[in-house]
């Protein structure tokens, strides 16, 4: 690269990371107040930008026109935002910690099919901002005039907003909440209209932040999902809740991206590096290292403790096995009264459920949350695959020793995992999972690339749909079984103690990390089984088994069924994959149906199904009592 | 607690379900369709169109083996997995008689394989992949769309009448745009020798880096540039490439961009000049196409996409292939889908039996711009059969089954 051309990329990088800086900024706000993982931030940037599309085609391609869209734009989404936060999740903030992102989720599902409904299915590429439509010649090379603005509205932001944080009452409060919300609330500020102001900035910056891409980014149905991912990275890069850091994280990743492209392709002793395709992980990869040197972010401080953000957790209740020996009965009955796809269906429940329990073992009794609980169910997939197909193995081994093989790759995510705690080791999760997912899809000559690997079907005995089915039922059923035993030994007690208090649990004597550890090559180990034996039941497997999808598919099913309760990861697994199936047949815009169910059981059941339905019966026995 | 009540409940529930799904005598034939329907609208509404149009002119013509035909959509996700269960969903309970659809590569590729499994015919509407009919092609599996290789194949002459040395390449990092750069890369080489691939990009789909990618282009100095971009990522692209005067004096070649779904978003910002494959609806006057073209107008209201083509000759298809089977037996269909001949929208196409790719053809031209909208100009049909590889190459990539 010449000098002029790494001065070009260099602004290049600069100008991405100012619309990303403002979105990231934005939740950064609101998870440092609310303590909510906002999964619908994406969503209120993409309507920034379908907002601002519908104004200036209204209001004219003017200066005037195209800039009051903008702002109209902005307030309009930060009035979308403050929606949400009054109509669904104020309700919720007395649930179980990361409940609310069950909400968040079944609002992108809303409004995605909202936003499908108004303004189609078709790219609506906006004008370009009328007066900077030229290009600058710089050192030779030309870059949108635009592009400059926004690298100067970055800062501006920022500005304001430190402004806004240092010198105002409103700021001094924020501030405060983000430090330690229950003091507070305890000091007698109205913490919901707090709570909603907070959602309102952090809402309009959303919707800032799109509505400046409008002359850069065609408004699509695409967009939610895709900037999330890279706020929350560089939110969390930048440690949570510090806009400063944000603003850092979101330049270094602009540029890194930049520059990677920038780059291309070089040859290294012999061996073709493409920069350019790097730019699929890149953000992760850095968000990788960050985290493994600095465990709060570059500009964060470790989180305070939450005294009572919700009721203590309450013990877990030993599994009725007498109970569990019925259900297992009637499933085994089912293959013989229900038609072919039932057993289909089911054999897809039952391998989400092993899933989404081994996931609720990490998240729920061991305290730490996995965004990347996908990366084991998908490593276990491929691994069973290729040791199929590649390897030669007798499927029935393939499908036993490839649970191993995602056990191995727990040993190492883990070991790094466990050194962190609450959303940074979630975050870390994610990152270690994206970075899988990115080898996978690139590797064509292994792993079959974005194509995935085919022709992985069972033995001959094992062919029937349902053999089959008590195959899965059998592995699974084991194996949630043995989760379940587990949670119930010293191992299980243990864990759950350093959940609770993690002080008191290591001045006892328990060597927490490497209890954390175990656990992790545990759930590893056995998310890879739920994938071996997903890979062997579809055939054939993709990438999309390790993807952010696939993770918050899980994440989902946890919550739903209620995530203090043993049983509530199986029955969530089984509502959502059913519901999926036979909503997805029956309505055209089936993703908004999803979402408003979700969105009745989320206001209905704050603790989850199994967790709601406990309470209802626990009341009722008081009632009679 | 659970109660004889419970049980009794259950096994009522489970007794109902297992009554789905038996059918009668006079039924409608069932064409199980399924298809990425929310993950890609743009494509995949107006296919939807095209669907039901068929349906309705086959209906009114008496359907097929004297009865109705009905096609039962499904949407699969864009997850083959999901793909997958559904698949076996259309064929089990609906009772199905084979399978139709798709679009993304992976769902395609897991579906296909999906039916050599389960031995039953799948006519691949949209998948543009090569290995579909090749190095994973199997014996169930056909596919209507003109592939990447075949699209690719036919930019080729204008590509190298051009005698351009140094060429710039930008793709979507995935299977589509791999196999079209690797494809674009093997045929000018060979009609060209000299030719210089001086830079090559792969932005992640749907997520491209415009400024940066329009820069280290132009830094590469090509005199032009192969793209196989698409959708938002093309509008981007152009929109960065022109700014930065990326396009001055360099000659583009884009896969899809003359398709409707992708060129009219960009308005009066089309990039003139450039060499593309697609849809120039228009203009096409052919009788099979006017008859295609008002018939859809006439119910719709709208102009037909590429999308309504595909869904429209995807049914054309089955139920021509269930005429000269005369049955439902998979073993007759698929002998009857070989070799299957029909009347498209764009001509007569053949399912060849060496590998089950129709030759369905495309229009290749140059974008031009008039009253603030892009269109097609100078087009051409190219016929597919005339943009594929020799069958000596084919016998090499197809396994044998």
């Amino acid at each position: 690269m010449s000098f002029a051309s790494i001065i070009i990329q260099l602004l290049n990088g600069l100008a991405a990371a100012s619309s990303l800086f403002l979105v990231s900024a934005g939740l950064s706000l609101i998870f440092g107040v609310t303590r909510i993982v906002n999964f619908a931030h994406g969503s209120l940037y993409m309507l920034g930008l379908y907002g601002a599309y519908s104004l200036i085609e209204a209001l004219g391609r003017t200066p005037l026109g195209f800039w009051s869209a903008v702002v109209v734009a902005a307030l309009a989404v930060g009035l979308a935002g403050v929606l949400i936060e009054m109509l669904v999740l104020r309700r919720i903030y007395r649930a179980p910690e990361l409940f609310q992102l069950l909400a968040t989720f079944a609002v992108v599902l809303v409004i995605k099919d909202i936003a499908l409904f108004v303004w189609g299915a078709e790219d609506l590429v906006g004008p370009r901002a009328p007066g900077l439509s030229m290009a600058v010649e710089i050192l030779g090379k030309r870059i949108p005039a635009y592009d400059l603005l926004l690298i100067a509205i970055g800062p501006v932001v920022l500005g304001v907003l430190w402004l806004l944080l240092t010198r105002t009452r409103w700021g001094a409060l924020v501030r405060a909440a983000t430090q330690d919300r229950e003091m507070v609330g305890a000091l007698g500020v109205d913490q919901a209209k707090l709570f909603t102001s907070v959602f309102f900035v952090g809402s309009v910056l959303a919707g800032l932040g799109g509505a400046l891409q409008i002359p850069r980014e065609p408004a699509n149905l695409d967009l939610d999902l895709s900037v999330i991912a890279d706020a929350f990275v560089i939110t969390v890069v930048g440690g949570l809740g510090s806009i400063g850091g944000a603003f850092l994280a979101a330049i270094i990743i602009g540029v890194a991206k930049a520059f990677c492209i920038g780059i291309g392709t070089v040859t290294w002793f012999g061996l073709e590096i493409s920069f350019s395709k790097l730019t699929l992980v890149v953000e992760f990869l850095i968000m990788a290292l960050v985290l493994v040197a600095r465990p709060y972010g570059l500009l964060g401080k470790p989180q305070a403790v939450q005294r009572v953000a919700a009721d203590p957790v309450p013990p877990l209740t030993a599994p009725s096995w007498s109970m569990a020996l019925v259900w297992v009965m009637l499933l085994v009955g089912v293959p013989l009264v229900a038609d072919r796809y039932v057993t289909i269906l089911l054999t897809d429940i039952v391998c989400f459920a092993l899933f989404a329990v081994s996931l609720h073992f990490i998240m729920g009794p061991a305290g730490m949350v996995s965004f990347g609980h996908a990366a084991y169910f998908g490593l276990g997939a491929y691994a069973a695959g290729l040791l199929f197909k590649r390897a030669g193995l007798p499927m029935e081994a393939a499908l036993l020793v490839a649970p191993l093989c995602a056990g191995a790759f727990a040993v190492v995510y883990g070991w790094f995992c466990v050194r962190l705690s609450g959303v940074y080791l979630a975050m870390l999760t994610l990152a270690f999972a994206q970075i899988s997912w990115s080898i996978v899809f690139q590797w064509d000559s292994v792993t079959g690339g974005s194509n995935g690997v085919f022709g992985i079907w069972p033995s001959a005995w094992l062919a029937d749909k349902t053999t089959y089915y008590y195959l899965a039922l059998a592995c699974c059923g084991t194996g949630i079984a043995f989760l379940w035993r587990v949670l119930f030994s010293p191992f299980g007690f243990a864990l759950r103690a350093g959940r609770d208090s993690p002080l008191r649990a290591e001045a006892i004597g328990i060597d927490l990390r490497g209890f954390q550890w175990a656990a992790f090559v545990l759930v590893g180990t056995l998310a890879g089984l739920a994938g071996s034996v997903y890979a062997f039941s579809k055939g054939s497997i993709s990438p999309s088994t390790i993807s952010i999808g696939q993770s918050t598919d899980g994440l989902i099913m946890v919550l739903l069924g209620g995530v203090e309760t043993l049983t509530g990861p199986v029955v969530g697994a089984a509502i959502y994959t059913w519901l999926r199936d036979v909503v997805a047949r029956h309505t055209e815009f089936w993703r908004a149906v999803m979402g408003g169910v979700i969105l009745l059981i989320v206001l209905l059941f704050p603790q989850g199904l199994v967790g709601g339905l406990k309470a209802l019966v626990f009341r009722w026995q008081e009632r009679q009592a | 607690m659970l109660t004889r009540n419970h049980l009794l409940a259950g096994t009522a529930a489970l007794v109902a379900l297992s009554l789905f799904g038996t059918a009668g005598a006079q039924t409608p034939i069932k064409i199980g369709e399924l298809n990425s329907y929310k993950v890609f609208p743009a494509f995949l509404e107006p296919y939807k169109k095209g669907i039901e149009l068929a349906v309705e002119e086959v209906n009114a013509a008496g359907g097929a083996l004297g009865r109705k035909i009905e096609v039962v959509s499904r949407d699969d996700n864009g997850n083959p997995g999901d793909a997958v269960r559904v698949a076996e969903e259309l064929l089990s309970r609906e009772g199905a008689s084979f399978l139709i659809g798709t679009f993304p590569s992976n769902v395609g590729l897991a579906v296909a394989d999906f039916a050599k499994q389960r031995k039953v015919l799948f006519i691949a509407a949209e998948p543009l992949t090569d290995k579909i009919v090749w190095d994973s092609g199997n014996a169930y599996t056909f596919r209507l769309r003109t592939s990447t290789y075949m699209q690719t194949a036919m930019l080729i002459p204008d590509a190298a009448k051009l005698n351009k040395k140094r060429w710039a390449i930008v793709y979507p990092n995935y299977e589509y745009g791999q196999s079209a750069t690797a494809a674009f890369k093997k045929l000018l080489k060979e009609k060209q020798p000299d030719v210089e691939f001086v830079v090559e990009q792969a932005p992640p789909l749907g997520k491209i880096d415009a400024g940066a990618v329009a820069q280290a282009l132009a830094d590469a100095k090509p005199d032009a540039i192969f793209s196989s971009l698409f959708g938002a990522d093309l509008a981007k692209f152009v929109r960065e490439g022109q700014t930065r005067g990326l396009f001055k004096g360099v000659e583009v070649f884009n896969l899809l961009a003359g398709e409707p779904e992708y060129l009219d978003p960009l308005k009066e910002e089309a990039p003139e000049g450039w060499y593309v494959t697609g849809y120039p609806w228009s203009e096409i006057k052919t009788p099979e196409h006017t008859k295609f073209l008002n018939a859809y107008q006439a119910k719709f209201k709208d102009y037909p996409r590429l999308g309504s083509v595909v869904g429209y000759a995807t049914v054309m298809s089955a139920v021509e292939a269930i005429k000269k089977a005369g049955s439902l037996d998979q073993d007759k269909l698929i002998a009857a889908a070989s070799g299957l001949k029909l009347m498209t929208p764009f001509g007569m196409v053949e399912y060849r039996p060496i590998d089950h790719q129709s030759t369905m053809g495309a229009y290749v031209g140059r974008i031009g711009v008039k009253d603030g909208k892009g269109y097609m100009k100078d087009w051409r049909f190219v016929d597919g059969k005339d943009a594929l590889p020799s069958d000596a190459e084919v016998l090499k990539m197809r396994p044998k089954n």
